[in-house]
């Protein structure tokens, strides 16, 4: 009996440490609603509401528990602790391919899915709704009349030219520590040698790591950084601030990563997951769209140098352990230079 | 005569039987044609998936005694090129577990520079994996390593599902082939007996020659024994004929000599009662010979119709002659004979023939128009041929009877008393028709017979 209770505790407690982190929550539409949707999304609250305010203007017999988690948690959360949600949205491209691919992913088919163009949609399980680049970030006070990069080439030589300027100045992702940034690292290096000599020249310059775009953007802001570089466009675009920023597509290649959306295996309600599913995508897509990103950066005007990221199986690739414990050495010493 | 009794049609039989075979080789051009596709297809596929591993297979290095593998982007993102997949992998060291799926089976059977395949199920949908294998040196000495890679089935199940619908479409055109081609062969094998039966039927009543023209094999028994039929049949009606002919020739002259006896007695006996009754047999030889007469007419018509001589015949000339002999009797029965209009025209045929239709037809009139009444003979060309015309001033044919008349030893209601075999006019109608002529019988509005007989031109 004694037995049982330890290991009945012992259960709960580890029920405790394996339950998933949760950034933020929050919960929208009539609170004596029979039906709830359980979201869970790796985007910020903000950036995500207008998409949830049209939906509930809509279907104003719905509620919307809306759960921010970072990427690694939502997988974890879905693939390893088998949580329940009815829609799950995510930046990182490659876990969510990663979850559609193991079967933790179900089939939606609607007019409005089978209408999106091929590269929105994989195997009826990934939908995208967004289309967001990464981008060299600059202030443009720090700059003044100094000539803005606009591609890779341009950003090498001019740090080449100013080191002691830019020392200390620059700034990206860590890698090791952001999905999205390891995501917009391996699909750089697919696309062009430049992104190892790039890295080359980072960590000669004491290039800082960050965890996440909008601590660059805010370090870019107050003037810690004068360089971003492989920010989300998006984020950068969306904020009220954006005129006293730069975004730079570069011109040699512009990464875009696509957010995707899907429906989990073990959704309690797919109908209802599929409605709010076809919602998003309607807005997102068309001639009528209203995008949750801003117009401002408009990738029709720079369609030639676009990197869409294709979702498909080749994005399991860098999750493969030895691969990433490849590439990962290979950035450490590329950006540490120790 | 009665109808044949139907069973089966041998038409409908064949085109059924083709049909049949038709449609059981379209199924089977079907099948082949799927079987076929769902080879190529897994083939296909089978080639992507070794070339997939074995392209993970060779970006294995030994690395210090470790291997090392640097998975390629294209190994995976070439499953997906075609269609959406979802792919898996595994990468093992022998039974060490390196990279990929841990649960992904391998197939069975690899060997270096040769991959297996299998068929199975694999995180809930159906998959096909290859697995290819090739051996490493590592600290441990040389060992295997092996890669396998695995790929769902939506694009392959797409392809055939398109040549499933190909395949349909050919079967079914074969099919529509088949059936315009049994129909052809249907109609094509049963023409033969179509002719044969048109030929057949189309002889006119008297010929009964055997079939000539040429017949398929396999019914030539058919042929033979119609014409052996038809041969007896002939010889048969040949010999009654022989047989009626010969009769009447040997009762003609016997009738003769009686018929001069009696008149010798009759004129030479007083008692009226014996005279009475001598007159009577007078008669009734008169009618008798006049039979034997027609029968024997009608022998010589019949003959010379199986061999109708072809001669060009002035109309109006024969006509004339044969006015010209049956005056005589008309004036002594105090008839009126004339010829209206003599119009020139010719005819090819058979002289005697037409001079005996004519005659026949003039003796007819002559016996049955009463004293006094008149007869009249008319030839005239028409548009399409000639016309000859006999009417008289008589008591003119029964008309409910008229249709009958010319059947063989029909006579009309009204010729009791008088002599006459009733052949008269079967051998006019059998004479005109042989002519390609034919024969109208009726009466005048005035009264009395009126028979045209209408000839097509030369």
């Amino acid at each position: 009996m004694r037995n049982l209770a330890l290991s009945l505790s012992l259960i709960c407690l580890a029920e405790l440490v394996l339950a998933f982190e949760t950034e933020d929550r929050a919960r929208f539409g009539p609170d004596n609603a029979e039906q709830a949707l359980k979201v869970i999304s790796t985007a910020d609250i903000g950036f995500f509401e207008p998409m949830i305010t049209s939906f509930l203007a809509s279907h104003p017999d719905i509620a919307i528990d809306y759960i921010v988690a970072s990427s690694a948690e939502l997988m974890r959360a879905i693939r390893d602790e088998g949580h329940s949600f009815d829609v799950a949205i995510s930046s990182a491209m490659d876990l969510q391919t990663k979850l559609a691919n193991d079967g933790k992913a179900q089939r939606h088919s609607s007019a409005v899915s089978r209408s999106l163009p091929g590269w929105a949609v994989w195997n009826d399980m990934l939908f995208a709704f967004t289309q967001e680049p990464a981008a060299i970030v600059v202030s443009k006070d720090a700059f003044g009349d100094m000539a803005i990069p606009e591609s890779r080439h341009e950003l090498i030589s001019l740090l080449r030219q100013e080191p002691e300027r830019f020392r200390g100045r620059v700034g990206t992702y860590d890698v090791r520590t952001s999905g999205l940034g390891y995501l917009f690292a391996t699909q750089d290096t697919r696309a062009s040698e430049t992104y190892w000599r790039l890295t080359e020249v980072f960590g000669g310059l004491e290039t800082r790591l960050y965890c996440c775009s909008s601590d660059m953007i805010e370090a870019v802001k107050s003037g810690e950084l004068l360089i971003a570089y492989n920010v989300l466009g998006s984020y950068v675009a969306n904020r009220s601030d954006r005129s006293e920023f730069e975004i730079v597509l570069p011109s040699d290649f512009t990464t875009v990563m696509l957010r995707t959306a899907m429906i989990p295996h073990n959704a309690p309600s797919p109908e209802l997951s599929g409605v709010f599913v076809d919602h998003l995508l309607d807005r997102s897509h068309g001639p009528d769209a209203q995008p949750l990103t801003h117009p401002v950066i408009d990738l029709n005007d720079i369609e030639p140098s676009v990197n869409r990221i294709r979702i498909g199986p080749g994005l399991l690739v860098f999750l493969d352990q030895l691969k990433k414990r490849a590439f990962l050495s290979e950035w450490e010493s590329a950006i540490l230079q120790k | 005569m009665t109808d044949p009794l139907v069973k089966g049609s041998i038409r409908r039989r064949l085109l059924l039987s083709l049909l049949a075979g038709a449609a059981i080789l379209a199924i089977v051009v079907y099948f082949v044609v799927q079987s076929v596709a769902r080879q190529v297809a897994q083939e296909s596929q089978d080639n992507i998936l070794t070339a997939s591993a074995q392209s993970i297979l060779e970006s294995a290095r030994s690395f210090g005694g470790q291997i090392n593998v640097d998975l390629p982007y294209s190994a995976l993102s070439m499953l997906d090129s075609v269609s959406d997949e979802r792919a898996f992998y595994s990468i093992h060291l022998e039974d060490e577990f390196l990279s990929g799926y841990p649960d992904l089976p391998a197939a069975p059977g690899a060997l270096a520079g040769s991959p297996a395949f299998r068929s199975t199920e694999f995180l809930g949908e159906d998959v096909r994996i290859a697995s290819v294998r090739r051996s490493v040196s590592t600290d441990m000495g040389r060992r295997f390593l092996q890669v396998s890679v695995a790929q769902t089935l939506s694009g392959q199940k797409l392809t055939l599902a398109r040549f499933s619908r190909t395949a349909m479409g050919i079967g079914a055109g074969f099919f529509l082939l088949s059936m315009l081609l049994a129909a052809i062969v249907a109609r094509s094998t049963i023409r033969p007996l179509h002719r044969l039966t048109a030929s057949v039927s189309r002889r006119g009543p008297n010929d009964l020659r055997p079939v000539a023209a040429p017949v398929p094999s396999e019914m030539v028994p058919l042929v033979s024994s119609l014409n052996t039929f038809m041969n007896r049949l002939q010889k048969s009606l040949t010999r009654s004929e022989d047989f009626i002919a010969e009769a009447a020739h040997r009762v003609r002259t016997p009738l003769a000599i009686v018929r001069t006896k009696a008149e010798i007695i009759q004129r030479q006996a007083d008692d009226p009662e014996i005279k009475v009754a001598l007159g009577e047999m007078i008669h009734a030889v008169d009618d008798s010979s006049r039979t034997a007469g027609q029968l024997l007419d009608h022998a010589m018509v019949t003959f010379r119709l199986d061999n109708l001589s072809s001669e060009d015949i002035n109309l109006a000339q024969l006509t004339h002659d044969v006015v010209e002999r049956a005056r005589p009797m008309s004036e002594l029965k105090e008839i009126d004979l004339d010829t209206t209009i003599l119009d020139d025209t010719t005819l090819h045929g058979d002289p005697i023939l037409m001079q005996n239709a004519l005659h026949n037809l003039l003796d007819n009139a002559l016996k049955y128009a009463p004293p006094g009444a008149s007869v009249d003979v008319a030839v005239t060309r028409t548009p399409d041929g000639a016309r000859i015309c006999i009417r008289d001033t008589g008591p003119g044919f029964p008309t409910g009877e008229l249709p009958s008349l010319p059947d063989r030893f029909i006579r009309g209601d009204n010729a009791k008393g008088i002599v006459g075999s009733g052949l008269g006019l079967t051998i006019v109608k059998e004479v005109v028709e042989a002519h390609g002529g034919r024969m109208e019988t009726g009466n005048n509005p005035g009264g009395g017979a009126c028979v045209t007989l209408h000839f097509p031109s030369a």
